[in-house]
């Protein structure tokens, strides 16, 4: 038998044999840029050169017939290239101005929406969830689908008073990340515990570390090695789940969502910012959950219409305050939202500030 | 036995909507018929459409991996199986995703996109994310006798595979220089040398945990690096900001001076700007903290300076085990012009990575060690001086001892003599 092929390490690809021969040109050399309309932005170069770029949304799986069809795009109008940006959007750079309307004409024919760009609810960034992960209390891209669907307009107009992030994650890790609006799993109730499996396939001792409350302790259970729960410590995070299996933690009903806002990632006048509580019990009710959009709606149409140009929504939060802020959703305030956490008195109000 | 389409009622109505559907393309894939991965993606529905029915997830974990390497691809096998023990599923037994790291910055030709689906129209499932939130191309759904072979020709192609696991992982930097005038660094190079300098750590997994990279050009930090790496490298500038009198007026002549006032003005975090009564703007350098506000919205008049560097924070992460943790600043400003200058950022990143790797426990990111040991043992760890900008107060409560204090302010005093 010959030698198996061993890896080239050829790490991170250099980005410019495959960057847009404008963009290569002048690479450190741009002036300023200004958004013509939603979905495009125009650079202007030192040296004079311009670019458009148009952006559009996509599914982020994609089958290769719809990755071969935007390709057939980018051939006809963009010179061959395209980018992606963190939000899984597709980018098509033009220098021909008079290529800018067919490219996002033939776009909307194709069914790929053309937006994303300044004051709009970009494309929210999701996680795999039930399509791939191993832990997940919720499916990520069909959820992140139907909330498009009904977002599609704020995605499509730059109509918000700043720019819209949002992010969604299918278990309490949330690989999705922070944003100005977080749709998350959060768990309500302790795992269940398999305890016939947790002696085969649980290194006791890491899962019992990986415990933020120290709720997990060894233990025998009907004569076998296993691990038992104070269920009055756990804060049902998950956390021992992916170590251990057997902690089953994801529940058909038990396992709902969670809305947080005001996460922040520039340092553009405020300094980043992580979400907030807002909302929780939130069924987790595919293919469409109506409840979760419904609460997410609520709280873009109070931000959109009583924030100011360029607050972003924790900093029209921090003007308004919170009490105006349940107001305006009409969501409850709970017992829940007030942080008990380590450190968490931080979020308490020590002042006579008070808004009435 | 033919595998036949599953019904899906749930996902079916999926399809509907103005966004594209994802499960259209799954289903365009299942019923591709002739092609190898047909039928992996009728069994593929069918598993999926299980989840939504009852609400649970069904793959597992596992091992699988290439030639060479501890890490990269993720394996997942299925676990719904009838009472023998065979998969419900079993086209879809196996559905393992190999991580692929993108171009810096996410450019790419039409020319390798389409080579991208040739090989994964032959190997895997025809499904592919661009991208995972860490950064990389995923290549989702390939058998494990195909990881192998479809690695092999996506190497020969130039590209390789990310980060998994307890390594460093795949990085991720922001279009920056290519296309944007608010760059203050070349964020490709700075990607490209941190983490093809690591690729041992990310192929071969052995450190405590994952360790990530991210870089943004400007403090707008478009990569969330402050929030999800590790180590965050942010580009920005020392010197005076640019300002452009005449666009000035131009901006105020076309919005009005309310606008220029409310929007620009006084959202300035700590009231640097003023705007003069001529319509020019008067910039208070000392004390504008580089947020970018009035340069994002007023692009033609307002630019960085000339004086760029960047500025690194260390320990951001997401939320388990102790909760998320924003990156912290270690170097307020280094420059990154020279050989020497990106060498310097090698082996300070190196220094951070060796010094994780012993003292970090096991399962515990950068940024939960520093909470545990305190940012100061950090920076003596790793060789950094310690700076006030490091800090958003100093200490307030007295449980600290400060015997060693007339040493320390020494050691202030001669730092800023020399
Ligand atoms: C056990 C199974 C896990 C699976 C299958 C999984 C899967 C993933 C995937 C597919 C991504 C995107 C990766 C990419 O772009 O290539 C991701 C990102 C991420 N994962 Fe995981 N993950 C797991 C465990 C964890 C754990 C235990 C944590 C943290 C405690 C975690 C935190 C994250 C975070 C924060 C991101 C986003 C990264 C970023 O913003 O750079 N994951 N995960
Ligand atoms: S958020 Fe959790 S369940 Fe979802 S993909 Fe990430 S690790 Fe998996
Ligand atoms: S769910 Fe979280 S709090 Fe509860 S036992 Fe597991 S790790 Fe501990
Ligand atoms: S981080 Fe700054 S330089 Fe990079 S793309 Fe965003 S605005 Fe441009
Ligand atoms: S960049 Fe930010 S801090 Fe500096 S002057 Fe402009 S608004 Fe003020």
């Amino acid at each position: 038998m010959s030698a198996p092929r061993m890896p080239i390490e050829s790490g991170v690809p250099d980005p410019f044999p495959y960057m847009h021969p404008t963009l290569k040109k002048n690479f450190g050399q741009w002036k300023y840029h200004d958004r013509p309309r939603p979905g495009v932005l125009h650079h202007v170069a030192k040296s004079g050169e311009e670019v458009w770029t148009v952006r559009a949304g996509t599914q982020r799986q994609m089958d290769t017939y719809t990755i071969r069809k935007l390709m057939d795009i980018a051939d006809q109008f963009a010179d061959g290239y395209v980018r992606f940006t963190i939000r899984s959007n597709i980018e098509y750079m033009v220098t021909d101005q008079k290529k800018v309307q067919p490219l996002i004409d033939k776009l909307q024919a194709e069914g790929f929406p053309v937006g994303g760009t300044g004051n709009s609810v970009s494309m929210i960034s999701h996680t795999q969830g039930w399509l791939h992960c191993d832990i997940p209390g919720t499916d990520a891209s069909g959820a992140v689908k139907a909330l498009m669907d009904e977002l599609y307009h704020e995605f499509t107009h730059e109509e918000m008073p700043n720019r819209v992030r949002m992010t969604t994650s299918c278990c309490q890790i949330n690989c999705g990340g922070q944003g100005d609006i977080a749709i998350n799993i959060q768990h309500t109730k302790p795992p269940k515990i398999n305890h016939d499996l947790v002696a085969n396939v649980c290194e006791r001792p890491s899962v019992v570390a990986r415990c933020p409350v120290a709720a997990i302790r060894p233990a025998m259970v009907n004569g076998k090695p296993s691990l038992e729960v104070d269920e009055k410590k756990c804060i049902c995070c998950g956390a021992c789940f992916p170590p251990c299996p057997p902690m089953q933690i994801n529940d058909p009903e038990h396992s709902k969502l969670a809305i947080w806002v005001g996460g922040k990632n520039s340092n553009a006048r405020s300094k980043p910012t992580f979400h907030k509580l807002v909302a929780a019990g939130i069924p987790n009710n595919p293919p469409r959950w109506p409840e979760a959009a419904a609460v997410v709606k609520n709280i873009l149409g109070a931000y959109k219409k009583d924030a100011k140009d360029y607050e972003r929504m924790n900093e029209w939060i921090d003007r308004i305050g919170w009490p105006r802020f349940f107001e305006l959703t009409g969501l409850p305030f709970t017992k829940y939202h007030i942080d008990n956490w380590r450190g968490g008195r931080v979020n308490l109000n020590a002042s006579a500030h008070i808004r009435f | 036995m033919a595998t036949k389409m599953h019904k899906t009622p749930m996902l079916d109505q999926l399809e509907s909507g103005p966004w594209p559907s994802f499960v259209t393309g799954l289903k365009r894939l299942a019923t591709d018929e002739g092609k190898p991965y047909a039928d992996m993606m009728k069994d593929l529905l069918g598993q999926l459409e299980t989840s939504y029915t009852t609400r649970k997830g069904y793959w597992k974990g596992g091992t699988v991996g290439v030639v060479g390497y501890g890490g990269g691809v993720i394996p997942r096998f299925t676990e719904l199986h009838d009472e023998n023990k065979k998969p419900l599923f079993p086209k879809a037994a196996e559905f393992h995703t190999l991580r692929i790291m993108p171009p810096a910055g996410m450019h790419y030709t039409t020319d390798i996109m389409r080579k991208f689906c040739d090989v994964w129209d032959k190997y895997g499932s025809g499904l592919i994310a661009f991208h995972g939130q860490s950064g990389d191309i995923m290549f989702q759904g390939c058998t494990t006798d195909n990881v192998q072979p479809a690695f092999d020709e996506l190497n020969e192609m130039g590209f390789d595979l990310g980060g998994a696991g307890p390594a460093v992982r795949t990085g991720m930097s922001c279009v920056g220089a290519a296309r944007c005038e608010h760059s203050c660094a070349n964020e490709q190079k700075i990607h490209r040398t941190l983490v093809n300098r690591f690729l041992d750590d990310m192929h071969r997994p052995a450190l405590p945990y994952k360790f990530k990279f991210k870089v943004s050009g400007c403090p707008n930090d478009c990569m969330n690096s402050i929030q999800r790496a590790d180590l965050a490298t942010i580009g920005t500038w020392r010197d005076d900001m640019k300002v452009d009198q005449a666009e000035v007026k131009n901006f105020v002549n076309a919005k009005g001076r309310k606008y220029v006032i409310d929007n620009v003005i006084t959202r300035c975090p700590t009231q640097a700007l003023s705007l003069n009564d001529d319509d020019t703007l008067a910039v208070d350098n000392k004390n504008c903290v580089r947020c970018m506000h009035c340069i994002n919205v007023m692009t033609k008049a307002l630019s960085p300076g000339d004086d760029k560097g960047v500025t690194l924070l260390v320990g951001g992460k997401r939320t388990l085990k102790i909760g998320d943790l924003m990156g912290t600043v270690v170097v307020p400003f280094m420059k990154l012009d020279t050989d020497e200058d990106y060498e310097a950022l090698e082996e300070l990143a190196g220094n951070m990575i060796d010094f994780f790797a012993e003292n970090a426990l096991e399962h515990e990111r950068t940024g939960e060690m520093i909470e545990r040991i305190g940012l100061v043992n950090f920076l003596e760890g790793i060789g950094l001086e310690i700076d006030p900008n490091m800090i958003t107060n100093p200490r307030m409560n007295p449980y600290v001892r400060t015997d060693g204090w007339d040493e320390e302010a020494q050691k202030w005093f001669e730092r800023k003599a020399g």
